[in-house]
């Protein structure tokens, strides 16, 4: 899934975080994959970010170039826009954690 | 000068499909403010043929000439100057017209203004004559009921059907649904540009096809882990099994749609694991009504029951009965509680029709009910498009607001919808094997 993807759920299983967010990644499978850059669609897409969720998972997948939170204006801000398109909609983490069972 | 009711109208003519979803005519006069808006009304409608700006109508070609002759001719100049090309085209709906019976009303047309040059290949300018002979094909008049004048604008989106054809899709299912359908749902769903759009029950991912096309960014969850990973039984004829490249990701692909897919995961839609939040533009779904497709939900372990079947990889352990009323109160939650303010909730009801009363429709606080089509599926079964639109804000007691609501005995019809869709098959079937013992 992609990071927005994680980004956006939760977990209902108990102790995975406060109100059951957010879901643990492993850093086993990362893989990237280009998508065409639409500045429009990012900047949109910045005010739903759980930052600590995303630095985190950032984190935990030794991922580089994150910004560390919305910067005045990124609305205009190109750069900041193609950092955020890349880690929310080209980083992409392994199979095993595409199903969200609750079987625990 | 005084502004006549005759400005800005315009003709849109419908196509003879989802006769159930509109009004009888195909021809409506709408008053729209500008030539752009009905241009852009065009870009998305699935329904409609075409626009034309009305100059004229009447109830015959009397009262046709008398109303061109009162449209304002400043207002047909800039269409008819002399550097200007141009050509006439004669529709007949519900009746044939030899070549000559259509050269005659052209030539009848010689009062207007014209002073362009005729081209038939590729005109500047192209106006239409629209003669409305009725709907019933045994029934044909002498003379049309309705007689419409007017310049084309623009066709709507019809042949979309044609090239999102679910025929020729990679990946198709049982209940796949008809392209024509899926992008009338978006239309509901006010998809647009940069919208994200959630299909809770995606199955082959029809659904956001449609939603992709208009430039929305698509997520899907689905239960059967089989259908999302592209495993199993297909359900085209020839082919074994829903190979790898048969998924979701791979019909985006092939209408070059791909970079608008997020994710597309399994999950179980009683129990949405997203966080709490308001983040989908519009929730487009067809939920399983329980008779093609199987209703599942997953439980704990307290909740297993006998006879339940567990997915081949273990993923899963599947499977209480979904009461399908439980799913549309849980689908309406799940809406109030994540679509932004105005988004869109837009799903099929199916529904036993000799027991349909417009009460069992389901009903949320946050959520305002905008339309209620009709498409019948059999003889006593249909189904119903529903579409509301979130106006409330979503706290927490509105979740069981249904339990004190009067409407909420008559869900319980929902949850029959499979024992009384069969009952008509296993009457007939008893029937057939009656009259061949006889």
């Amino acid at each position: 899934m992609k990071l927005l993807t994680h980004n956006l759920l939760s977990s209902h299983v108990r102790g995975v975080g406060p109100r059951g967010f957010p879901l643990r990644l492993q850093a086993t499978e990362v893989r990237i994959n280009p998508v065409e850059f639409n500045p429009d669609f990012v900047a949109r897409m910045i005010p739903k970010v759980e930052w600590a969720a995303l630095l985190e998972a950032a984190d935990t997948l030794h991922l580089v170039e994150v910004p560390k939170g919305p910067i005045e204006g990124y609305e205009h801000d190109e750069k900041f826009l193609r950092q955020m398109h890349h880690v929310l909609l080209e980083v992409r983490t392994g199979p095993s954690l595409a199903s969200l069972a609750t079987a625990g | 000068m005084a502004l006549s009711s005759s400005l800005n109208r315009y003709l849109l003519l419908m196509a003879q499909e989802h006769l159930e979803f509109r009004l009888p005519s195909p021809f409506w006069i709408l008053s729209i403010p500008s030539e752009d808006i009905a241009r852009n009304l065009m870009k998305r409608t699935v329904c409609a043929k075409s626009i034309f700006e009305l100059w004229g109508h009447g109830k015959s070609p009397e009262e046709l000439y008398s109303s061109l002759k009162n449209y304002p001719v400043e207002k047909m100049v800039p269409f008819l100057h002399s550097d200007s090309t141009y050509k006439i085209k004669i529709h007949t709906f519900n009746k044939t017209l030899t070549q000559e019976e259509k050269v005659k009303r052209i030539d009848a047309l010689e009062f207007l203004p014209f002073e362009g040059k005729v081209n038939l290949k590729k005109p500047q300018h192209i106006f239409s004559v629209l003669e409305d002979y009725g709907l019933d094909p045994n029934c044909i008049p002498e003379n049309p009921h309705n007689i419409y004048f007017g310049r084309w604008i623009a066709d709507g989106q019809r042949e979309l059907i044609e090239s999102y054809s679910v025929k020729k899709r990679h990946f198709i299912g049982n209940t796949s649904m008809d392209a024509g359908l899926s992008f009338i749902m978006a239309n509901h769903g006010k998809v647009k540009e940069n919208d994200i759009v959630f299909d809770p029950f995606v199955g082959t991912g029809g659904l956001l096809i449609a939603s992709a096309h208009f430039g929305a960014y698509v997520y899907g969850t689905d239960i059967d882990y089989n259908t999302v990973h592209g495993l199993g039984k297909a359900s085209r004829k020839n082919q074994k099994w829903r190979g790898p490249d048969e998924n979701i990701r791979a019909n985006l692909r092939q209408y070059g749609l791909e970079k608008y897919y997020l994710d597309v995961l399994v999950s179980d839609a009683s129990k949405p694991s997203w966080r709490k939040g308001t983040y989908f533009d519009a929730i487009i779904t067809d939920p399983p009504y329980g008779i093609r497709e199987s209703t599942r939900r997953t439980g704990s372990q307290k909740e297993i029951q006998k006879g339940m079947e567990k997915c081949p990889e273990s993923h899963v352990p599947v499977s209480l009965s979904y009461h399908l009323s439980d799913m549309f109160f849980d689908l309406l939650n799940f809406a109030a509680e994540t679509l932004v303010l105005g988004g869109r909730l837009v799903y099929w009801l199916p529904v036993y029709t000799p027991e349909y009363t417009e009460e069992m429709v389901p009903w949320h606080p946050c959520l305002k009910l905008i339309s209620n089509c009709e498409q019948k599926l059999s003889s006593h079964t249909s189904r119903r498009l529903i579409t509301m639109e979130k106006v409330k804000k979503f706290e927490n007691r509105d979740q069981y607001s249904h339990l004190l609501s009067d409407h909420f005995l008559p869900y319980q019809g929902h949850n029959s919808f499979r024992e009384k869709y069969f009952s008509g098959v296993t009457k007939r079937i008893a029937k057939e094997e009656k009259s061949s013992q006889e």
